[in-house]
């Protein structure tokens, strides 16, 4: 719980770096003070946990698990960032204090116990957001992709109210473990006010995650948001969202599994087609890359829909892999534009003549994105088609390997754009930052690929 | 207090869930169907608000308050929301001129 408290200090320390022109100590201050608090969460491990603060939050393992992933992804994400917010304004301690309140929410999200706590750490996240979003104040892309994601967060968060209001209702507690104890006590077929809750709920958490048919918003705000906080929102916001869905599903509703199970399973098919086959035709690198993250939504919805034992692991295998992986192709996509102005995928041709470590690293998230073996990817979807698998959801994993074929067009056109075109371009500027950034991270990729077993059994 | 939660109670449950029922379906069809920016806003607050009375309704008929603290919550986060969202609409409208959402079409695929 330390980390949570670590959390939301820091920020304001930031703030008050900013206020007395410490420029040069943010970055250093803001990783500090992130590996401080995820040594915290480490300490915490397997001691245990109860429920704190009256029963509202739960920091077991699979909080600080979660915790982790994001700290970590949130990190290196900052690490990125040298030099990217000195271009959009002079005040830039506000821009890490936002992102780390956001992280501050995102722990609440994953070790929520309480419906409550799970409304307040989602808006802490998407208010905070919703700035970040909007942070090019004269860029219009940057203003349209604020107010969209703010319009259809707030609406989102009114069908989770609504929802949360409907369960409370009927089963007349907050509490994860009241409401799984008044489903098990009331095997009524249909309550009315709790199954139309859990539907409302269903909606509200999938457009929080990017899933169709709730997906409209996704690449807009993707394409429009700086390219930074695109990898914020697609890499650690979407592992929360899904760590909360998952928490939400396995500690309460998972008696009732034949009941909303449907439901989600035409959910996950309609996401991985509409996020595979529209990624297919993208001209923008960005706007691909963000349709891809929807038909990645689709096969971490897989966990839920084949809810078990294994699902929390094969979450976090899942997300880990995937944030890695869209660190490095984000943070290579923020060289390109730099250095070209554009993010289409011809902005990449001849890259691996003139950085051949750039594209080397690109490479490998490209082809774990894709789910070839020897890398995490791989392992992620093994463990999702697995999982999938044990309860007999063939025709779901055969759709799944349908699309993963599919995905592997455009993530190979990208490859092919840095390996097999010639263009005339300079030699691109690696800062050492991202050398080390996107060193680490496919580092990572490949270790998680070949020796999955020191990640694969932690929760 | 007694005799406001028995005002409260002398209404059937199920009037306080259509209510709140017609009022979210109002906020929703507004998101749905209006064009500006600042109307949209008020039906998510319509929303919001629906959810409200319909949390206050269940917490007196439960005599349980944590429905009623949930309210505080929903209020006080709403109103962060609004800061947000007022400065996020009036940044378009210095860039723009107009908060007509149907200004909002660069990005598309």
């Amino acid at each position: 719980m330390i980390t949570l408290i670590i959390l939301s200090i820091l920020p304001i320390l930031i703030l008050y770096l900013g206020l007395y022109k410490a420029k040069s100590a943010l970055l250093p201050v803001t990783v500090a003070g992130l590996l401080v608090a995820l040594g915290f969460a480490l300490a915490e491990w397997n001691s245990g946990a109860q429920p704190i603060f009256s029963g509202m939050m739960l920091f077991d393992n699979f909080s600080i698990a979660f915790s982790a992933v994001t700290i970590i992804s949130t990190a290196l994400i900052v690490l990125l960032s040298k030099g990217f917010f000195e271009k959009i304004s002079s005040n830039v301690a506000e821009y890490y204090a936002i992102m780390l309140f956001a992280l501050a929410g995102i722990v609440v999200m994953v070790s929520f116990y309480n419906m409550v706590m799970l409304f307040i750490g989602l808006e802490i996240m998407s208010v905070s957001l919703y700035i970040l979003a909007g942070i090019r104040k004269n860029d219009f892309a940057s203003n349209e992709a604020a107010l969209k994601y703010f319009l259809m967060g707030a609406f989102s968060t009114g069908f989770l109210l609504f929802g949360i209001t409907l369960i409370y209702g009927a089963a007349g507690s907050f509490n994860l473990e009241a409401i799984r104890d008044w489903v098990i006590t009331n095997p009524r077929n249909v309550d009315p006010l709790f199954h139309t809750g859990l539907l409302l709920i269903i909606v509200g958490m999938c457009f929080k995650v990017g899933a169709a048919p709730f997906h409209f918003w996704t690449p807009d705000v993707y394409e429009g948001s700086p390219t930074l906080i695109t990898t914020f929102m697609s890499t650690v916001v979407k592992t929360a969202g899904f760590a909360a869905f998952l928490r939400l599903f396995s500690a309460s509703f998972a008696t009732l599994s034949d009941f909303w199970m449907p439901v989600l399973l035409v959910i996950t098919i309609l996401t991985l087609f509409i996020g595979n086959i529209t990624a297919v035709y993208q001209q923008s690198f960005k706007r691909m890359l963000a349709f891809s993250s929807i038909s990645h939504a689709g096969y971490l919805l897989f966990a839920i829909v084949a809810l078990g034992a294994a699902s929390a692991n094969s979450v976090f295998m899942y997300t880990s892999a995937y944030s890695v992986a869209s660190i490095i192709a984000f943070g290579a996509l923020i060289l390109v534009q730099q250095h070209t102005g554009s993010d289409s995928f011809d902005s990449f041709n001849g890259l691996a003549a003139k950085n051949p470590f750039l594209a080397f690293t690109l490479t490998i998230a490209m082809l774990s994105l894709a789910g070839i073996p020897l890398t995490a990817g791989f392992i992620g979807k093994f463990f999702m088609f697995s999982g999938a698998l044990s309860q007999y959801h063939i025709w779901l994993v055969i759709i799944a390997v349908v699309n993963a074929i599919i995905s592997i067009f455009y993530y190979f056109r990208v490859i092919i754009a840095m390996y097999f075109r010639t263009a005339d371009r300079n030699e691109l500027v690696v800062p050492g930052y991202y050398s080390f950034v996107l060193g680490a991270a496919a580092l990572a990729t490949i270790i998680i690929g070949i020796y999955p077993a020191f990640i694969s059994n932690l929760i | 207090m007694e005799s406001f939660t028995n005002a409260i109670q002398s209404v059937p449950l199920n009037h306080y869930i259509l209510l709140s029922t017609v009022i979210f379906s109002i906020g929703v069809m507004g998101v749905l169907l209006r064009r500006n920016a600042i109307v949209i806003f008020m039906s998510v607050e319509l929303m919001l608000n629906s959810v409200n009375l319909l949390l206050t309704a269940f917490s007196v008929y439960r005599n349980d308050a944590a429905g009623q603290v949930f309210v505080f919550f929903i209020m006080a986060l709403a109103a962060a929301e609004v800061a947000v969202g007022l400065a996020i609409i009036v940044m378009i409208y210095r860039n723009t001129n107009s908060i007509d959402i149907n200004v909002l079409n660069r990005l598309k695929w």
